[in-house]
């Protein structure tokens, strides 16, 4: 449970960041609040050769309300996040998924990117960012580019970033007038990875849902107005092609069902606030 | 740009419960060894090692975290405070801590340190809670003993009593 050795460099500013990102590719990891990459270091699940600590770049450390969607840099924690006082007007969702990321005391190190960097599949964040088809930018020495959370999470703890980038910030879309959001969680214990998490967003003519838990990353379904029977058979549908399995939290059976029942509860809930 | 190579060992120096303290560490050492072993600071408990038991827990600028999630190069020029710093004189047990002697809220004591520091900064951001409150709050921490019975029994009788003379801490 210690690391393996590794060089540690504190990069000042982005290009030193990217400089070091360029030469070391794969061989590097970026460090910011360490809070999932420290146990993976431990358990050495991850050997890099070298750790970019990249929490004193002040031009990471920004929350920025522009265009229509809250710019996150990769420095800004968690708690920062949840402290920001227009939060909960700006996106209500992430105000509501925030609290269950994690304990108090991990939230007071961890950045919002670094959970997205990570792609646990039952991770709140990641949830969030599907849900409301956020963006994620990467850049390199060479290149800046977006890319939408669908086409980001690629599959279990894995990524469309390459070696030689870094998430620079994250974009998560502002509320509109007449949205509502809900955000729901059924695990062992709180604080604990979820066993399903369930995150909503209803306006008049649609309502998304997100599931995260259950499938290899966090994933989405559009319902339109169903209501009724027919939004249960929606679910039903949407609770299969998740592909769920077992494991020690949870039989996919189980999974299943809560997909189905707080599924349910979290669209009825969201619908709730936008009426 | 400072690159600390693996090889080596570097100066670390930072603020410790209000004094300044320096020592040298590999950049892979975690910040719970770095006060262990080489500060001789052994409050600070090592548990799971990877974030789950909460026994580790210190303050770092000011909020409560994780040591063993921490490396200690990170910490370079904090703020730190640990179980040690919870006394209001020497020898002399802070309020939360004699509510804990009252309430028996541990047994071995293994968890008691970071649980300590967690429910310190707690009752300080929110000095009245619910026995609700302090429960989900304390879900960020595991007891194999008490049953957490009377650690959240000790949490709100603490509460209160920093609610009704918050001077004497």
């Amino acid at each position: 449970m210690k690391p393996a050795p590794f060089d540690y460099v504190r990069a000042g500013t982005l290009a030193e960041a990217h400089e070091v990102l360029g030469l070391e590719g794969g061989e590097a990891s970026v460090i910011a609040g360490g809070q999932t990459l420290v146990p993976l270091l431990s358990m050495r699940m991850a050997r890099p050769a070298v750790l970019v600590d990249i929490m004193g770049i002040e031009e990471l450390a920004n929350i920025a309300a522009e265009d229509n969607s809250i710019r996150i840099g990769a420095a800004v924690r968690q708690a920062e996040l949840l402290a920001w006082p227009a939060l909960k007007q700006r996106q209500p969702l992430l105000a509501l998924a925030l609290p269950w990321v994690g304990h108090a005391q991990t939230r007071a190190r961890g950045t919002v990117c670094g959970s997205i960097a990570l792609a646990d599949p039952s991770a709140e964040l990641p949830l969030a960012l599907v849900a409301l088809g956020g963006q994620v930018i990467l850049s390199s020495a060479a290149t800046v580019r977006r890319v939408t959370a669908d086409d980001f999470f690629t599959g279990l703890m894995s990524t469309a970033r390459a070696d030689e980038e870094l998430i620079e910030a994250v974009l998560f879309p502002c509320s509109r007038d007449g949205e509502g959001y809900a955000f729901r969680e059924f695990a062992r214990r709180h604080g604990d990875f979820a066993i399903v998490a369930c995150a909503a967003m209803a306006s008049s003519s649609n309502t998304r849902l997100a599931i995260g838990g259950v499938a290899d990353r966090p994933s989405a379904c559009d319902l339109g107005t169903l209501d009724g029977s027919a939004l249960d058979d929606a679910l039903n549908e949407f609770a299969w092609s998740l592909e769920a399995r077992d494991d020690l939290h949870a039989t996919s059976r189980y999974r299943r069902e809560l997909v189905r029942r707080l599924g349910r509860e979290t669209i009825e809930e969201a619908r709730r606030c936008c009426a | 740009m400072l690159r600390l190579s693996a090889a080596a060992r570097h100066r670390v120096a930072f603020e410790l419960n209000g004094r300044a303290v320096e020592a040298e560490a590999e950049p892979r050492m975690l910040l719970t060894d770095f006060l262990r072993q080489r500060l001789g600071m052994t409050g600070t408990h090592v548990g799971c090692e990877h974030g789950v038991c909460g026994a580790c827990t210190i303050e770092i600028d000011g909020v409560p975290a994780r040591a063993c999630l921490t490396l200690a190069v990170q910490v370079d020029g904090a703020r730190l405070r640990t179980v040690e710093g919870l006394e209001t004189a020497p020898g002399r047990l802070s309020m939360l801590q004699e509510a804990f002697r009252r309430h028996h809220a541990l047994q071995c004591g293994f968890c008691t340190a970071g649980i300590l520091m967690s429910l310190d900064w707690y009752l300080r951001v929110c000095p009245d809670p619910t026995e609700g409150d302090v429960r989900k709050f304390l879900g960020g921490h595991l007891c194999r003993c008490t049953g957490y019975v009377p650690i959240v029994a000790a949490a709100l009788d603490a509460a209160q009593r920093f609610r009704e003379s918050p001077a004497d801490v």
